[in-house]
């Protein structure tokens, strides 16, 4: 046993349960103060995780939980949005009624969740952790307890999670009673030791079809995405950058490990089945998010869509096509921390999350207008900012492997992308030129954390689209964990 | 750091300094713009008298900066004789847009920003030698493009307008984008480095199949760009929407990305695969010089003429590079060039009239020369430019084309030489009687002709560099030539198929004494061309 790699999830958890007692202590007052504490803490972490040694592979627990590349790579990507998550958890705050910090609370422990599962090495530790995740977002989905939108986002997020967690367990169950074995190790020993039959065996089969299932939940692909949109417009938005962020990351880090290193000898032959669902998810983003009008909405669709693309770096099956999807989610992880940051400070101030009452926002505030832009301009993958070059490492490992059915998919994501161009340059053109509402032409104030965030964003964005190479390095290193 | 790196980052860095400007300095705003596009063209006219093709074929003021190298991807300029002219035209463009941008009183910061960057996106885009960067800059000077239109464009169908030209233009560089991405796998260089390709392709030529596979990608991607028939719907009525700077550049400079990426990369690079398709691309760019044309003479808008005339002039880059013969392919360069210029100029002076809220509708014009002398006499050297006048170096461009293609495509020049001399006449002195001869229209009172220096000079630069070409055309097709000739040079060595290396021999054959042609063109180029020799 070697619980010390573990360290950063502990250390996490901790912060959990540390605020839970402190809150005992603190004067409803002075809360804040509690979220801002747990930020500062998790952005300690985040700088600390970079001594970490890179490297070596290294087990935990009997093989169950592993900290390689990979594992490292999501950790930060993690702690980083764990700190603008919790900084908007702080400004959106006031909203709540009764249970301040358990909110942030309940943040930390998702946090520590996703952790864990970009390490799990097992599929019984796979479980725990997504459950710890996902069973932590019924309870953030739904927090705000007055509202039915919320309890509708909450619930609804309980039926379909639990049942995918059902299909996700019953999955993992035909799969142990086919290799008998839960650790991807020993799966995929089983599974490729010579004995052919059993990666098509039926029953195996069967159970990676749904574990596939319940992952795919988790990301939002086709045909499992009818969630997302609900849960995104219902949940505090806290929550949804979360969701949007933590919880489809954490499926990310999962399905990679699952496909490409525990069922490896059964995904094999999966390419027109991954290739399909993938073209699916693009249009199906894509198209249905053109006529919303709530943002929060959106956000939803586009995080199908988002889904979508990521999918193509999977079909590819290669290590450019895995750092694709790694870098991929680093830009689009400081994209849509920046807009949903800027989102809550809108609502806060307008009460809203339609587009339309983001109207002149240039006017109420240039910093939160600039972030929200370019957030959007980078999600439309436009250069020079860093979603452009995240869709062109998408689309050239795509081409570089050409698996079957290529072209179809390069194609929807052609018609994807310029669907897209529609609808995010829309939410630009409302916040840069449309007068304000009439009523509405107040300054808006943003806090101090918050400032600093965002013009981090906006410098990240620009940033890494210019000079891409670090993250693609560091993003190639966590990749070469896969064997192809 | 290369002069190309400064010439095209100057726009930039001034769109960057505007950001922090506040937007009531509309003085200032000015200022920084004119200043920064003028450093831009001064330094690209330096570097383009400066070049001398005798230096030899390689690319001259290079900068090679390593960017992704895992990718292989690196920021790499350089000039030689294919875009060096180009480069020239997109900054003479760019300053020239700018210059005209004063009349925008709406937003005037945004717009001036927007402007700067597709500047600097044109000339990134015409001065890059890496096919990412080569794309990166397109699409940076392409969305501005669209925002521009949206919020700045005139007419009651912009929304539609700008919603079409973006699903066209968005639609044709991902295509191309593809193309590219292609390109880069099946060179197996391991580089998006245009040279590290070409010379991949030498020492081991593509297959004519998957030649063939990425042909169609560049061709039609870049085709729907360049608004090659059947996809040249949007050009006409994006331009007659889009505001006059947004205009100049787009129909000056930027569209000419699409041709110059065939020239510069799907040439060397697909020798076969360009042959296959040359006899597609020949008969595609009548559509070009014929249909459009002809929809050109029945249009009542003075705008859509100049536009669907636009798209008709690109029928003669297209006939120039299907021909695959060094005089075709130098002339087809030398039309982008002069078709720069003159689109430019065409949209400017039009745009002069509608920013002062005039209508262009034909019916509502007349007479413009009695009022407005100035804008009036540019109006007609324009004209006279785009139904290809000799002294302008339309006229030199379009000849060569027209030779060059002659022993490839017989039937498809001589219909490209009726459409250039009856059809090109037919609508531009039609609308040259229309709107400027004649009685004054009463809807044009009261309206003010460009005066002095400062208004004049983005249309006087502009003529300067047409009618400089059109009379010493050797200044620029002396630069120009030898780097096709090691275009086409590259074309043989890169080819895999016999049979395709005999008809390259072919066109190669035919373009000896076509160069001797051209020479002997040049020295009797006084000589008007006479239409009977059709």
């Amino acid at each position: 046993m070697n619980a010390s790699l573990m360290f950063l999830e502990i250390l996490v958890a901790l912060a959990g349960l540390g605020i839970l007692i402190g809150d005992l202590w603190t004067p409803a007052t002075q809360k804040k103060k509690l979220g801002y504490g747990a930020a500062a803490f998790l952005g300690i972490l985040f700088f600390f995780s970079f001594n970490m040694e890179e490297g070596p592979v290294r087990y935990a627990f009997g093989g169950m939980y592993v900290l390689d590349n990979l594992a490292l790579f999501f950790k930060r990507v993690f702690l980083m949005s764990g700190v603008v998550v919790m900084v908007m958890a702080v400004q959106f705050a006031p909203k709540i009624r009764r249970g301040e910090s358990e909110f942030y609370a309940m943040i930390l422990f998702a946090l520590a969740g996703m952790m864990v599962a970009s390490s799990a090495f097992d599929f019984s530790l796979l479980f725990v952790s997504l459950e710890l995740i996902t069973i932590t977002f019924y309870i953030l989905a739904s927090y705000l307890r007055s509202e039915s939108t919320s309890l509708e986002a909450g619930v609804k997020y309980l039926i379909l999670g639990a049942l995918s967690s059902a299909v996700l367990v019953y999955g993992i169950a035909l799969l142990f009673g086919s290799t008998s074995a839960l650790s991807f190790i020993e799966i995929t020993e089983t599974l490729s030791q010579g004995s052919v039959t059993l990666a098509s065996n039926p029953l195996a089969i069967a159970g990676a079809i749904m574990i596939f299932a319940g992952l795919a939940f988790k990301l939002a692909v086709f045909p499992f995405q009818f969630w997302a949109p609900d849960v995104y417009q219902g949940a505090p938005t806290p929550v949804t950058a979360f969701l949007a962020v933590g919880s489809k990351f954490a499926g990310m880090a999962l399905m990679l490990r699952v496909l490409f290193q525990a069922l490896s000898s059964i995904t094999v032959n999966w390419s027109a089945f991954l290739t399909t669902l993938a073209i699916f998810t693009i249009l199906y983003g894509n198209l249905a998010a053109i006529p919303q009008k709530n943002f929060k909405r959106l956000m939803g669709y586009s995080s199908v869509a988002q889904a979508g693309y990521l999918m193509m770096g999977i079909v590819a099956m290669s290590v450019s096509g895995s750092s694709a999807i790694l870098f991929y989610l680093v830009g689009y992880a400081v994209t849509v921390l920046s807009a949903f940051l800027a989102l809550t400070i809108c609502i806060n101030a307008t009460g809203s999350s339609e587009i339309r009452s983001l109207s002149g926002l240039m006017d109420r505030s240039p910093l939160l207008a600039s972030a929200m832009a370019l957030a959007m301009i980078s999600l439309a993958g436009i250069p020079p900012l860093v979603g452009f070059f995240g869709k062109f490492m998408l689309i050239q490992s795509l081409v570089e492997s050409a698996p079957a059915g290529w072209g179809c998919l390069v194609a929807a994501a052609i018609i994807g992308v310029v669907a897209s161009m529609y609808y995010y340059l829309a939410v630009v053109r409302t916040i840069i030129w449309d007068k304000p509402l009439s009523g509405g032409d107040a300054k808006i104030d943003v806090a101090m954390p918050c400032q600093v965030l965002l013009y981090a964003g906006i410098i990240a964005m620009v940033y890494l689209g210019l000079f891409p190479n670090d993250i693609v390095q560091a993003a190639q290193n966590a990749a070469s964990v896969f064997k192809f | 750091m290369s002069v190309l790196t400064t010439i095209i980052s100057l726009p930039l860095i001034g769109a960057l300094a505007l950001l922090f400007i506040p937007a009531r300095q509309h003085v200032v705003v000015r200022m920084i713009s004119c200043g920064v596009t003028l450093l831009s063209f001064i330094l690209a006219s330096l570097t383009f008298f400066e070049f001398n093709a005798a230096d030899g074929s390689g690319f001259r003021n290079e900068q090679l900066t390593p960017w992704v190298e895992s990718l292989g991807i690196q920021y790499h300029v350089g000039l030689d004789g294919i875009n060096v002219g180009l480069l020239l035209m997109a900054a003479a463009v760019g300053f020239s847009a700018v210059l005209v941008a004063k009349t925008i009183q709406y937003r005037a910061k945004e717009f001036h920003i927007l402007l700067l960057v597709m500047i600097g996106g044109v000339l990134g885009a015409f001065a890059s030698l890496d096919l990412f960067f080569f794309y990166f800059f397109h699409e940076l000077a392409l969305i501005p493009t669209f925002i521009m239109i949206g919020l700045w464009g005139r007419g009651e169908n912009r929304n539609y307008v700008t919603f079409k030209v973006t699903l066209y233009l968005s639609l044709g560089a991902l295509i191309a984008l593809v193309g590219l991405i292609l390109l880069y796998v099946q060179a197996g260089a391991n580089s998006f480095d245009i040279v590290k390709i070409s010379e991949a392709v030498k020492a081991n030529p593509l297959s004519f199949q998957s030649q063939n596979l990425i042909f169609p990608f560049l061709l039609f991607g870049f085709g729907i760009l360049v608004s090659l028939w059947p996809f040249h719907t949007w050009a006409p009525m994006g331009y007659g929407a889009a505001p006059t700077a947004t205009a100049m550049v787009h129909a000056g400079a930027l569209k000419k990305f699409g041709l110059y990426g065939l020239i510069r990369i799907a040439l060397p690079v697909l020798p076969d695969a360009a042959a296959y398709w040359a006899h597609i691309i020949a008969w595609l760019c009548l559509g070009n010089l014929l249909y459009c044309g002809w929809v050109a003479m029945r249009q009542k808008n003075l705008n859509l003429v100049i536009g669907n005339s636009s798209v008709a002039h690109m029928g003669f880059v297209f006939l120039g590079i299907a021909s695959l013969s060094l005089l075709g392919v130098t002339g087809a360069i030398t039309v982008m060039i002069a078709h720069g210029f003159l689109a430019a100029l065409s949209f400017g002076l039009t745009g002069y009239l509608a920013d002062r809220g005039k209508s262009l509708e034909l019916d509502q014009m007349g007479g413009i020369l009695k009022s407005l002398p100035a804008v009036g006499s540019f109006m007609v050297l324009a004209f006279m430019a785009g139904c290809g006048l000799p002294g302008f170096a339309n006229f030199v461009g379009e000849a060569m084309v027209l030779f060059g293609s002659w022993s490839s495509f017989s039937v498809v020049t001589s219909f490209g030489v009726w459409a250039g001399l009856v059809i090109g006449a037919i609508y531009m002195l039609r609308a040259l009687r229309k709107a400027l001869h004649g009685p004054l229209n009463p809807s044009y009172d009261g309206i003010l002709d460009a005066s002095g220096f400062g208004q004049k000079l983005p249309y006087l630069i502009l003529i300067a560099f047409l009618t400089l070409f059109g009379v010493f055309p050797r200044l620029l097709t002396d630069k120009v030539q030898p780097a096709v000739e090691h275009s086409l040079e590259q074309m043989k060595e890169s080819s895999s198929l016999k049979i395709v290396l005999n008809t390259q021999k072919g066109a190669d054959h035919d373009a000896a004494p076509a160069l001797s042609h051209s020479s002997k063109f040049e020295e009797t180029k006084p000589e008007p061309y006479k239409p009977g020799q059709s």
